[in-house]
């Protein structure tokens, strides 16, 4: 129903459009302000975001209405329940008046279902009602408002303005909404257990103490988390560094422009695989083979190693590092090459001496983003790298790392609310970290981008 | 050829994009030229946009070589010696002929290092005494020295336009070239600093053989011994400077010239 309000209000700007656009094409030329499209446009603006507006809040706001009221249609004898059972028979109150199927049926509610078949189509077609009509009102208004001298153009710029503003509220709002929610979360978690226990506790077990009530203080140390991540991360570097690197200056400065116009493409298109596949194929195809070879060299490998994932990490990341290098090191004017070779530097000097350090900053910007998203990249460790936290600083064992341990606590078998405890302090550490790697890749980025030009 | 030739070049053709025959788009820009440039003094092209005058001035130490598919046809000899000869290292020769270019592109290094960037690659200097000498001397040389003496440190990039095209000069001269080419070298420079460069320039022509591609008729008239006119691809008129502006013998020239001036 609130579907076919919204179409309804399109209808009726589209509609409005035209209207607007007829009466201004009637005024005289000379001495016209806007011209008629931006008249019609304006009345269809007001038209629709008066409509769409009243549809929106008056749907939120009936929608606690409607709540309110169905809750107060519950039996007395109900009152005594827990919030959850009363949420269940509300809920199936509703699949009966709606004719789905209930897990159970019962006098609560039928009287839910009674409550509900009464107000929601009052609902319904009160939300369709009021917000036709605010729309018609808004048109009625704007329409009247049309006059050779007035100014449809900047109004209609404005009004634009306004929903671009709203639009990046929106986002940022959302962003700020989640990032406060998950620094509260941390916060009371960090409270609980204390935050030293948290960042240096060499000890990671959080619910290995939660049926007795209470998390065992001395099981969240999150240190070997953090020394799995960062072996990870270093092996993945180690591999994607080099090699984008090296891959963006032959591209870049080597490569035939036939050559790099193939070959570009397809170094993206590693970026383009899930990272799902990457992660099956460490687990299936590279760690076994690690294994393999490790064995038959007398090493002993486990079958979940930290190599095998933080090699296929460091395949995945290549891209990130040669298509970003690679922009940057073309971003150093051609003059300055010339004027390297001009000197009779050969290109590997020309390369060493003057591109690569005019394109250092972007460099290291692209690798700090590269590092960035291996900490958070989540699926290759967790089939990959292994559940258990070792503390080690053995490449061929099992590790496990900050994203596997969120991913096992969040699907794993203990009710959400207690697990959610851990989660939300190590989300929030890997919030933070990966944040500064931005913030100081930009940083770069910016600061030396007035000087390299 | 006389003794003065220090370059000779004859029937030189350069295609962008490959040869015709292959398939794409290619431009003939450079059409069969011959052309005997003398040591020891100013040799300017003149001629108008897009004739061909950057082209051929890149032939003459390799920098061609550094654009995709761009041919090179024709007979180069520098001292007798062939440029573009299989055995030939095009960064030797680039180290022999230097080259100066339209828009300042100092590294973004200190002043010093600017300078120093040639004999270091090239083994010219070993000694932080050594280095030294050649930079004040490169830097003397450019007229630079007084004014950035105390700021050897200091990026070449703070530098002004003309203070950086100097330095540029400065950086070309460090190696000791025997031939320096400048192209445009003073068209983003205003009239006070292009004085300074055109004095540098008459100055370095006697002692190096000097090739200016420049669109001033005025500069080349002020700075240059010999002039060569440029006309899509080919060289119309080549002669004396004094000559060439004032009793032109081809139309083309004649045509070019009164314009300008008249
Ligand atoms: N890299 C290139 N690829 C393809 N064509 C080119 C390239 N450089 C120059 N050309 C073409 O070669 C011809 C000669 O260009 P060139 O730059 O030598 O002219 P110019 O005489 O130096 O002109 P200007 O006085 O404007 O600098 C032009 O037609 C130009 O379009
Ligand atoms: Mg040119």
């Amino acid at each position: 129903m609130i579907g076919t309000a919204a179409l309804a209000i399109v209808a009726l700007a589209i509609a409005s459009y035209f209207m607007g656009r007829q009466r201004a094409a009637s005024f005289p030329v000379a001495g016209m302000h806007s011209r008629p499209t931006y008249h019609g446009a304006f009345t269809a603006l007001r038209t629709s975001l008066a409509g769409l507006v009243v549809l929106i809040f008056g749907a939120l706001i009936t929608a606690f209405a409607l709540r309110a009221l169905i809750y107060g249609a519950l039996p007395a004898d109900t009152a005594g329940l827990a919030e959850i059972e009363r949420e269940l028979i509300v809920q199936d109150g509703i699949a009966l008046a709606e004719g789905r199927l209930s897990s159970r049926e019962g006098p609560a509610r039928s009287a839910v279902a009674e409550a509900y078949a009464l107000y929601a189509p009052i609902r319904q077609w009160g939300l369709l009602l009021i917000s036709l009509a605010a729309a018609a009102a808004a048109f009625w208004m704007s329409y009247r408002q049309l006059s050779p001298a007035f100014r449809a153009r900047n109004r209609t710029e404005g009004i634009i303005g306004w929903v671009l503003v709203f639009a990046a509220a929106v986002a940022i709002m959302t962003t700020l909404g989640i990032v406060l929610s998950l620094t509260g979360q941390a916060l009371s978690f960090f409270g609980d257990v204390g935050l030293f226990n948290f960042l240096f506790g060499a000890h990671w077990s959080p619910l290995s103490g939660v049926h007795s009530g209470a998390m065992d203080s001395d099981k969240v140390g999150a240190i070997p988390l953090f020394a799995g991540t960062l072996m990870i991360t270093a092996i993945a570097m180690a591999v994607a560094v080099p090699v984008g690197l090296f891959a963006a200056i032959y591209l870049s400065d080597y490569a035939s422009s036939r050559f790099r116009s193939i070959a570009k493409p397809l170094l993206e298109l590693l970026a383009g695989i899930p990272t799902v596949v990457y992660g099956f194929f460490a687990a299936i195809v590279v760690a076994p083979a690690f294994k393999g070879i490790g064995e038959s060299v007398g090493l002993s490998v486990s079958a979940e190693s930290a190599l095998a994932a933080g090699v296929v990490m460091g395949i995945m990341i290549i891209p990130f590092i040669s298509s970003l290098s690679d922009d940057v090191i073309n971003a150093v004017p051609q003059s300055l090459r010339d004027g390297a070779l001009g000197l009779g530097a050969t290109k590997a000097e020309t390369i060493r001496n003057v591109v690569l350090p005019a394109a250092l900053p972007g460099i290291v910007s692209a690798v700090l983003l590269g590092v960035s998203r291996a900490i958070g990249e989540t699926m290759i460790v967790v089939m990959a790298a292994g559940q258990a936290a070792n503390l080690t600083a053995n490449p061929l064992e099992a590790v496990t790392t900050v994203t596997v341990q969120i991913v096992a606590l969040i699907t794993g078998d203990t009710e959400a609310a207690t697990a959610a405890g851990p989660a939300f302090a190590l989300g929030f550490t890997l919030f933070c970290v990966t944040l500064m790697f931005n913030i100081i890749a930009l940083q770069l980025v910016n600061k030396y981008r007035e000087r390299y030009d | 050829m006389s003794d003065a030739t220090k370059i000779s070049c004859s029937d030189v053709h350069v295609y962008y994009g490959g040869l015709p025959s292959t398939r794409g788009e290619s431009v003939h820009a450079i059409k069969g030229v011959d052309i005997d440039i003398e040591d020891n003094l100013v040799t300017a092209f003149i001629g108008p946009s897009g004739c061909g005058k950057s082209t051929f001035l890149r032939c003459l130490n390799r920098m061609n070589d550094t654009i995709d598919e761009c041919v090179v046809q024709g007979r180069i000899h520098l001292d007798g010696e062939d440029v573009y000869a299989a055995d030939v290292d095009p960064v030797q020769i680039r180290a022999r002929v230097g080259m100066v270019f339209q828009k300042p592109n100092p590294f973004p290094k200190s002043i010093y290092e600017n300078v120093a960037y040639g004999p270091k690659i090239h083994g010219l200097a070993r000694t932080r005494a050594e280095f030294d000498e050649v930079v004040e001397t490169s830097l003397t040389r450019a007229g630079l020295w007084d004014e950035v003496k105390d700021r050897l440190d200091k990026p070449g990039t703070g530098l002004s336009g003309g203070q950086q095209q100097r330095l540029c000069i400065a950086r070309a001269i460090s190696t000791q070239p025997e031939v320096l080419l400048m192209d445009e070298p003073c068209s983003a420079l205003d009239p006070i600093a292009t004085g300074t460069v055109e004095e540098l320039i008459e100055e370095l022509g006697q002692k190096y053989c000097l090739v200016i591609v420049t669109h001033s008729m005025q500069q080349a008239n002020r700075v240059s011994q010999r002039t060569a006119y440029f006309h899509l691809g080919e060289i119309a008129e080549y002669g004396t400077t004094e000559q060439i502006f004032t009793n032109p013998k081809d139309e083309r020239t004649n045509g070019y010239i009164s314009g300008r001036f008249g």
